[in-house]
């Protein structure tokens, strides 16, 4: 059967973790801390909207951009924000999500044989999804610079086939964000060799201290930058799958092109949610907001505590802590804590081999779960001291 | 609102060790920032907060919200008259509101009887008391902020990218 299969999909990595993962899965019991999405429900009001759009039969399709509304919100919503401008007519494209999104840009720019860079560990998809648009990814370690991209790593990689880079931030797995002062070194890098940046920008709204610096409000960046984000996390709305591209008009009518023959358009409930989401939400994301910086502080704190040294993530809702002094591989520490402890945490591996010696966890989960959580984790490491 | 203020009013229950970590300050400063709200009042207690549907207790099953017309009292306008009313321990709720009429009343009592005899013989004979309507609740769906109905938790898959 498996002849059936194409090569380049046969050939695509396995994930190692699946196992793993399924050992979670068919457990009872469970605190996870391995959950890459919010604990909260999506906000009542938005959720309404979408019960009401049903209501009234909203039913079909929409443009392939997406709903005009929910480009013109995006638009006049990033300006406000970020002082970005993008016209909802050209540069503003609506996806499944910001996997959607990352495919596309992908799928859009690379020709065969181009090269990715991609900032390791990092999100899963970045990789795989380079290949499948016949590029090349090319993984920079990130692990000895406290999770962030220099601009002498970045230089280093960069040869005549490098077309683009992704970034990520504030990171899944590591929380690690950059200051605008770090974007602007390399964005300069990245204009100097003609990059694009992919820019990854998800968690941007979940960004605790200081404020998130979008790429494409750099300098003579934004012409050269696909600026990917959503409502899965800030919005809480995951399952909705809502994510929007923007970017240089020839670039998301190129995505588009794609988007319109694989996706047509993303659901119209979804949309008209995330429209409503646009216009009230606010409160509901600096409520979230607050609640995950509660427990980010309380979680590093615990972290440390426990020797599991931590550095301090500046957003997104996980930690990334070290558990070299345990002497376990990131599968092995993950696979006894769960046998031993029933803990679910996801090893740092998962998101590439750099991130052997680490962890990822979650603090999208209650204070209680955590303070249970940790206390588990205390008693697995004093039963291995 | 500061932060300590709105963890305890989501948790009650929240020790202030967690607190502590929580807002990245030392434990003994929360401790002294609770103390005084709860000598300035802003912390006024502490409860759990049960849903009375779910358990019989005693001498206190039917609730009542009453809508009372009085006439303010020189000098001290409504407030009097309003301590009168809600000196009783029947009256577990007083608020005086804008509108058709002047005090809304939330009253407790075992029974629908009881209720009634308290409206009767306590309420309506007092000095000032234009006159009062009664309803008595039937069903509640939500209190203060807390859905009664039990509701399924948001099953997220326990692990994902």
């Amino acid at each position: 059967m498996s002849d059936f299969i194409s090569e380049k999909v046969k050939n695509m990595q396995p994930s190692g973790i699946r196992a793993f993962f399924d050992l979670v899965l068919g457990m009872k019991d469970v605190i996870s801390l391995g959950v890459g999405e919010p604990d909260f429900v999506t906000p009542w009001q938005i959720r309404e909207a979408g019960i009401y759009s049903l209501e009234q039969g909203f039913t079909s399709y929409t443009s392939n951009k997406g709903l005009y509304k929910l480009r013109l919100g995006l638009s006049r919503y990033l300006k406000n924000r970020y002082g970005l401008e993008y016209s909802p007519d050209e540069e503003i494209l609506i996806t499944v999500g910001v996997s959607e999104g990352v495919d596309l840009a992908l799928r859009a720019l690379l020709n065969p044989g181009d090269k990715v860079l991609v900032p390791v560990p990092s999100y899963v998809s970045y990789g795989p999804v380079t290949e499948l648009a016949g590029g090349i990814p090319v993984y920079i370690d990130t692990s000895k610079d406290g999770f962030k991209l220099t601009t002498g790593k970045l230089l280093k990689a960069i040869d005549e086939k490098t077309k683009a880079v992704v970034l990520n931030y504030p990171c899944n797995p590591t929380g690690i964000s950059y200051t605008r002062k770090e974007l602007s070194a390399l964005s300069k890098v990245l204009s100097a060799h003609k990059l694009i940046a992919i820019s990854d920008e998800v968690y941007g709204d979940l960004t605790y201290d200081f404020e998130h610096v979008p790429f494409a409000t750099l300098p003579g960046t934004k012409v050269s930058t696909v600026y990917l984000n959503g409502f899965s996390k800030a919005f809480a709305m995951t399952g909705w799958r809502v994510g929007y591209a923007c970017g240089p008009k020839e670039i998301i009518a190129a995505m588009t092109k794609i988007h319109q023959y694989t996706i047509m358009c993303v659901p119209i409930t979804s949309q008209m949610a995330a429209s409503e989401a646009l216009e009230s939400g606010k409160k509901s994301v600096e409520e979230m907001k607050r609640e995950y910086r509660r427990r980010r502080e309380f979680v590093i704190d615990g972290l440390n505590r426990l020797g599991l040294r931590c550095s301090r993530p500046q957003g997104a809702f996980y930690a990334f802590p070290s558990i070299k002094t345990t002497r376990l591989s990131s599968i092995e520490f993950s696979r006894r804590l769960l046998a031993e402890q029933k803990v679910a945490v996801v090893p740092g591996t998962a998101f590439g081999d750099s991130g052997e010696g680490y962890i990822r966890i979650s603090y999208a989960s209650s204070i209680e779960n955590l303070k249970s959580a940790l206390a588990r984790i205390e008693i697995f490491l004093k039963k291995r001291s | 609102m500061d932060e300590i203020l709105e963890i305890l009013e989501k948790n009650g229950r929240a020790e202030v060790g967690d607190i502590a970590k929580m807002l990245k300050k030392k434990p003994e400063s929360i401790k002294q920032s609770i103390k005084k709200y709860e000598k300035e009042g802003v912390i006024l207690g502490y409860k759990a907060v049960i849903n009375r549907e779910l358990v019989k207790i005693e001498g206190s099953s039917v609730r009542a919200l009453i809508e009372v017309n009085i006439t303010p009292q020189k000098d001290v306008g409504f407030d009097k008259v309003a301590e009168r009313i809600y000196s009783f321990a029947e009256v577990t709720s007083c608020y005086l509101i804008s509108g058709t009429y002047d005090l809304l009343l939330i009253v407790e009592g075992k029974d629908l009887n009881t209720v009634a005899r308290f409206v009767a013989e306590k309420l309506s004979p007092l000095e000032n008391i234009k006159g009062t309507t009664t309803h008595f609740l039937l069903k509640k769906y939500k209190e203060d902020g807390m859905i009664l109905k039990h509701r399924e938790e948001n099953k997220r898959i326990a692990i994902s990218y």
